[in-house]
């Protein structure tokens, strides 16, 4: 696809001494923004999974059920419903935990406080139960019962993520965009400069593609080279950032480690870097070149 | 692509040129040039023997009228076919337009470069048309370290080396002396025996009349197409001339057949 040899001094024309730095750093923003929606991906798809697997029972104490009858028949309920693996009852205590932001400590201690009961409910990965039916069944078998699937929280936190990641997908569109036109300007300086061996190329009987092609092979290599400098320079601050959101607190912050797929999304973008040059600039010359009789 | 057996290379019927808005620098210029002819063109600095020339090499494309290049319409040929049609024409460019970056093989290579030759041929054919134009110890130099008629001779042997049809020459006895623009026309006249066409802008009619070939004149942005002046004496300095070429063991003969 493109030649060893060349009747231009491409070499020699400075275009090779920043053409690939700028491709370097949009390759490096390029590389940046693709790792953190791949992050943001990734946590998102914890969070799905995660909370998406467990439901919240709440019982209310109504007026004609004891506590122990109430919990009773709402595991009783759960205990029916296929799809869920496990129900756990919190503890009176576990409960007042999670009030202490709003009670304070002495929730705990206020043996008169009704507190809810909570039961927490697993799901088995496989089947998802019926969740409206449950809650007509729970209900009826507690009058007042809640179930909480997190789904609306979890709802609004994806639509939040997908904004970002339709953002960070902007932002590569548009260094994509800042990459050809960079070689757009770069190769028709190149051009200029080598009006002459190129008209003489063209009266000689030259095809517009071998022109072009000499450009492109040239624009090719250029561009690789930037996008594995910008690799090479976005590698340690990958490295830097994971270190530094691992001493951070387990858990706030996702731990990114990159699959396989991860790489390879990120090792493509030097190789579409080059691409985007080479077909830019074959673009270019063949335009110019049209332009001459 | 051959012709349509016409025998005429290049045909011009009511070419008109001007440059942008300007006065007409060529007008109703008609003339059909049959296939293995030899004209000077001949004419005042200015006249537009140049701008003629680029019309016939495609360099421009005329303002009005037609004009048809080995029997072929050239502003109807699609653009893609417009570089097989230039390959057909063999030009020595008035500065020589060597590029500067290329050794004098490399520029020499090129048309066959672009024809998609393969490098062996390439390599054989260069080879053989150096040393046939006295220049096989300078294959490897730059064009800025030749002289200017070791220049000349790399830019006629880029002209001829792939076989040109018609072969244009802009002033290419411009800067030598008398001997050695005796020597490159008699060199012109072997391709011409061989069956090349072949057109010579010049406006030094010492060298016009000593040859005899018809005389394209331009006057007044006209063209006028003359008779052959008596030729003088034709005989003697071309017959040394072919002696020397000899030298290099070479004969055009077979350059011609190898190359086509």
């Amino acid at each position: 696809m493109f030649n060893t040899r060349s009747d231009l001094p491409l070499e020699r024309d400075g275009q090779g001494r920043y053409l690939p730095w700028l491709i370097a750093f949009m390759v490096y923003l390029a590389i940046l923004a693709l790792a953190g929606v791949m992050a943001l991906n990734k946590v998102t798809a914890r969070w799905d999974k995660g909370v998406g697997q467990t439901l919240t029972v709440q019982v209310a104490l109504g007026e004609n059920q004891t506590e122990a009858e109430a919990l009773d028949a709402a595991l009783g309920v759960l205990d029916e419903t296929p799809g869920i693996a496990q129900t756990h009852r919190l503890e009176r205590e576990q409960v007042a935990k999670l009030l202490e932001p709003w009670l304070g400590r002495f929730a705990e201690d206020m043996e008169d406080l009704p507190l809810p009961l909570m039961i927490d409910v697993q799901l088995a990965s496989k089947i998802k139960p019926d969740l409206d039916r449950l809650k007509q069944r729970l209900d009826a078998a507690v009058p007042g019962a809640l179930v909480d699937d997190h789904r609306l929280w979890l709802d609004r936190l994806i639509d939040l993520m997908q904004a970002v990641e339709l953002l960070a997908g902007t932002v590569l569109i548009l260094i994509g965009l800042a990459c050809g036109g960079t070689v757009v300007f770069t190769t028709r300086t190149g051009l200029a400069i080598h009006r002459e061996a190129i008209e003489v190329l063209h009266l000689i009987g030259a095809q517009d593609s071998y022109i072009a092609r000499q450009f492109a092979g040239r624009a090719l290599a250029l561009g690789l080279k930037g996008g594995l400098l910008g690799l090479g320079l976005a590698l340690p601050t990958l490295t830097l950032i994971g270190y530094l959101a691992n001493t951070q607190e387990q858990g706030l912050l996702p731990t990114f480690t990159p699959g396989l797929y991860h790489w390879a999304a990120i090792l493509a973008l030097p190789v579409a870097a080059g691409l985007i040059a080479m077909m830019t600039a074959r673009f270019t010359v063949t335009g110019t070149l049209g332009r001459m009789p | 692509m051959k012709t349509g057996g016409n025998g005429s290379v290049v045909r011009f019927e009511n070419v008109g040129l001007r440059y942008g808005l300007g006065p007409e620098v060529l007008q109703d210029v008609n003339v059909s040039l049959a296939s293995g002819s030899f004209h000077f063109l001949v004419g005042p600095s200015g006249a537009g023997k140049s701008s003629l020339l680029k019309l016939m090499y495609l360099a421009l494309k005329p303002s009005r009228g037609l004009i048809t290049l080995f029997g072929r319409d050239v502003a109807t040929t699609p653009r893609p076919e417009l570089p097989a049609l230039r390959r057909q024409v063999g030009v020595v460019f008035q500065e020589f337009r060597l590029l500067r970056h290329l050794s004098a093989f490399d520029n020499v290579a090129l048309p066959l470069r672009v024809s998609g030759a393969r490098e062996s041929r390439i390599k054989k054919h260069v080879s053989e048309l150096l040393a046939w134009v006295g220049l096989q110890n300078h294959m490897n130099a730059r064009p800025s370290t030749l002289s200017g008629g070791q220049q000349q001779r790399v830019a006629i042997a880029r002209a001829v080396i792939a076989r040109p049809r018609l072969l244009l020459a802009d002033e290419p006895t411009g800067n030598v002396d008398d001997r050695m623009a005796m020597r490159l026309l008699h060199l012109f006249e072997q391709l011409n025996r061989l069956g090349t066409t072949v057109i010579i802008a010049t406006h030094n009619m010492t060298l016009v009349d000593r040859l005899g070939h018809p005389v394209l004149r331009l006057d007044d942005s006209r063209l006028i197409e003359e008779a052959a002046p008596e030729s003088r004496n034709n005989s003697d300095s071309g017959e040394s001339d072919v002696a020397r070429m000899d030298e290099y063991g070479l004969n055009l003969q077979q350059t011609s057949e190898t190359a086509a």
